[in-house]
């Protein structure tokens, strides 16, 4: 059931002025709070769900996403447990693009080939890798799109426009923007720099952009409708489910496309 | 002083074109993106001052001026007569400023440093030895220091974190993961990837994405290159065995360069046996039985400890130094080519050879430098009076005094501690 999520993505945005990303830690702080936050998720609309399968030294994570990583371990999380809720949840949500996002000794560990192939089997569309970078990933990025799965690159704002290129020739579905330089978490300030940067990243690609790294309220995605394609919310849900519990998910996401 | 030893991809390959930062199956280079065009500047950097021979130079000239070098090569007299096989010679990079070989890496990097025009450097420590020598190069240079290191250390090498502090770095415990190295390392990426316009990360050891394991090992280069001399000199032929702790691997694969291309030198890494392999509780990754398997961590591909999902481990060593996950992935490929055998010692093994080696020769050797000596004095007996060996004295442990005390269990030491604790209230 391969799809292209890049032709998907694009269908979307002749509907809405932009599209939504969000991201959990499976296992963080449980699986059954996991279903609940992805159930609000999905019926607030978000387009696509990044479900992190934990690693033990998340380096490009910050505090919030390392600390969530580690107590999911902590309690047994297993690969093969976010096979399962990946599983189950894309198929209970079929208007949602799910995706992996991890840390490459997973993939490697498990077998590139069949964490691909047990990846498209379960209905996901894509994997989002953050330390395999495309100088290393040949053989990841040919099985990627063999199966037709999504191997999302990276841009950031220290990028090359030659670079962006080479990067973007490399990957498919869309393109991840960091929107600053450091981990995940941290404040963006969106001013100028930030405009020239996604005029930057538009021209290197035609693959949708989406933005993320430190967005949380209404005003950062009415910002970036327009110059990107998706917002990306990372560590503002798991803060919230942190301090209010998965019910206000729902509200706090509806309220970012209000 | 001449270069010819220096490694490089090429040197385990036998000339068959490899990917950069390749030996055999591991290293590589998997770093996040973000830290793309910083890496493609440091690569750019390392290249051209390799292919300077005045930057060698300068280093030689720096490391002579500013800390000891060339270091002695002592012949153990006393061991020898005490196991009646192999001489006995140590290579003492104890005599470096600041009581480690971690300060030919450091002071190699400052000057690389100097040359990109970056302000400020960061670091990771275990034990402190790289984080002292880190701090100490930045006052020299005169660059901002933050050294990372896990709560853990920052607990059982307080004097260390008081030096590094006085030396102007600001030390910043880190409390996630094992409070350990490994954790050190990750937030010290974390602070490069937001940083790298006006910062280096001074990587500690031969390990981490490409270049930092060849560039580590060229600057600890000195070490061998040093040593052969002197062996040929003071002894007359080249010895039979060279032994070095492995913990990263940097000061063994300093001494080892000085003799790749010698096939009658057996080289030995001595890992770190903490209470037993059998126990689970101990940081061997090459050794038999070690249980440590491929992966992919840290930005490298090597040898971890890890779960078979990929899950890294928590390590176990009486030396914080030695105390972490993996291996260079240089050594990773001489292990597999059979170029250099691996042993483990275990915690109690290395104060046995401590002990000795105070007595028997007047010389505290470093936790971590102590296992070599175990592996040493193992076979040496077994050896004839005519072949030689060398051990390397990564490191002093006469600094460490807390550490090794408390591994003694000294009775008049707890009594002193307490006494001297009662002179102090807090607040």
């Amino acid at each position: 059931m391969s799809r292209n999520l890049e032709r998907e993505l694009k269908q979307r945005l002749q509907q809405k002025k932009i599209l939504l990303m969000t991201h959990l830690v499976a296992g963080y702080p449980s699986l059954a709070v996991n279903r609940e936050v992805i159930r609000q998720m999905a019926e607030a609309g978000v387009d696509c769900i990044e479900l992190q399968i934990p690693f033990s030294e998340p380096i490009a994570d910050g505090p919030v996403i390392l600390k969530a990583n580690q107590q999911s371990l902590d309690q047994g999380i297993t690969v093969e447990a976010c096979f399962r809720l990946g599983q189950e949840m894309a198929a209970a949500f079929p208007q949602v693009r799910f995706l992996f996002m991890t840390y490459y000794n997973v993939v490697f560990k498990y077998g590139e080939d069949a964490f691909l192939r047990r990846t498209r089997d379960i209905g996901l569309n894509g994997t989002i890798v953050p330390d395999l970078p495309p100088d290393e990933g040949q053989s990841y990025l040919a099985g990627s799109r063999e199966l037709g799965l999504a191997a999302v690159q990276f841009f950031t704002p220290t990028s090359s426009d030659e670079r962006m290129r080479q990067v973007a020739a490399q990957g498919a579905g869309f393109v991840y923007c960091v929107a600053r330089r450091g981990v995940t978490g941290r404040q963006t300030t969106f001013d100028h720099a930030l405009d020239q940067y996604l005029a930057r990243c538009r021209r290197a690609t035609t693959l949708p952009l989406a933005v993320g790294f430190g967005i949380g309220s209404r005003g950062d995605v009415a910002m970036l409708a327009g110059q990107a394609d998706m917002a990306v919310i990372g560590t503002a849900t798991i803060k919230l489910v942190d301090a209010q519990g998965p019910a206000a998910v729902g509200p706090f996401i509806a309220g970012l496309l209000a | 002083m001449f270069q010819r030893k220096a490694i490089s991809p090429d040197h385990f390959t036998n000339g068959i074109a490899m990917k950069k930062g390749y030996y055999g199956q591991w290293g590589g280079a998997f770093i996040p993106e973000v830290l793309h065009a910083t890496f493609a500047d440091l690569n750019r950097v390392y290249e051209q001052a390799r292919n300077e021979a005045s930057f060698w130079q300068e280093y030689v000239d720096l490391m002579g001026n500013y800390s000891c070098r060339p270091t002695p090569l002592t012949f153990a007299e006393n061991l020898t007569r005490h196991f009646g096989g192999a001489r006995i010679f140590i290579k003492r990079e104890d005599l470096n400023h600041t009581g480690a070989h971690k300060a030919n890496n450091v002071m190699g990097q400052g000057l690389l440093v100097r040359r990109m025009g970056k302000r400020r450097v960061i670091a990771e420590t275990g034990a402190g030895q790289h984080g002292m020598a880190t701090a100490t190069m930045a006052a020299r240079f005169g660059f901002a220091c933050t050294i990372y290191m896990g709560e853990e250390d920052v607990a059982r090498q307080r004097p260390n974190v008081f030096w590094m502090e006085k030396l102007g770095a600001t030390v910043v415990p880190v409390t996630d993961g094992s409070r350990t190295l490994k954790d050190a390392m990750n937030e010290a990426f974390r602070d490069w990837v937001a940083s790298m316009d006006d910062t280096h990360y001074v990587i500690g050891t031969v390990c981490g994405p490409h270049p930092f394991p060849e560039m580590v090992a060229w600057f600890q280069s000195i070490i061998g290159q040093e040593a052969r001399q002197q062996i040929l000199k003071q002894y007359g032929s080249l010895p039979a065995r060279v032994y070095a702790c492995v913990g990263g691997g940097s000061n063994a694969l300093g001494i080892f360069q000085g003799f790749l291309d010698d096939p009658g030198v057996e080289l030995i890494g001595v890992e770190a046996g903490g209470q037993g392999i059998a126990t689970g509780r101990h940081a061997a990754r090459m050794a038999d039985g070690s249980g440590a398997s491929p992966g992919v961590a840290q930005g490298y591909k090597s040898m971890f400890l890890q779960s078979p999902e990929g899950q890294m481990l928590d390590t176990h060593s009486i030396a914080a130094g030695l105390d972490y996950v993996g291996v260079s992935p240089i050594l990773a490929d001489l292990g597999d080519k059979g170029r250099v055998r691996f042993a483990s010692a275990t915690d109690r093994e290395v104060i046995e050879a401590l002990s000795l080696t105070m007595r028997t020769e007047g010389i505290i050797p470093a936790m971590e430098s102590a296992h070599a000596f175990v592996q040493a004095f193992k076979e040496a007996p077994a050896m004839s009076s005519d072949q030689a060996i060398i051990i390397n004295m990564s490191g002093r442990g006469d600094k460490d005094i807390f550490t090794i005390a408390h591994a003694f269990d000294d009775p008049s030491w707890k009594a002193f501690i307490v006494d001297r604790a009662k002179g102090y209230t807090i607040g």
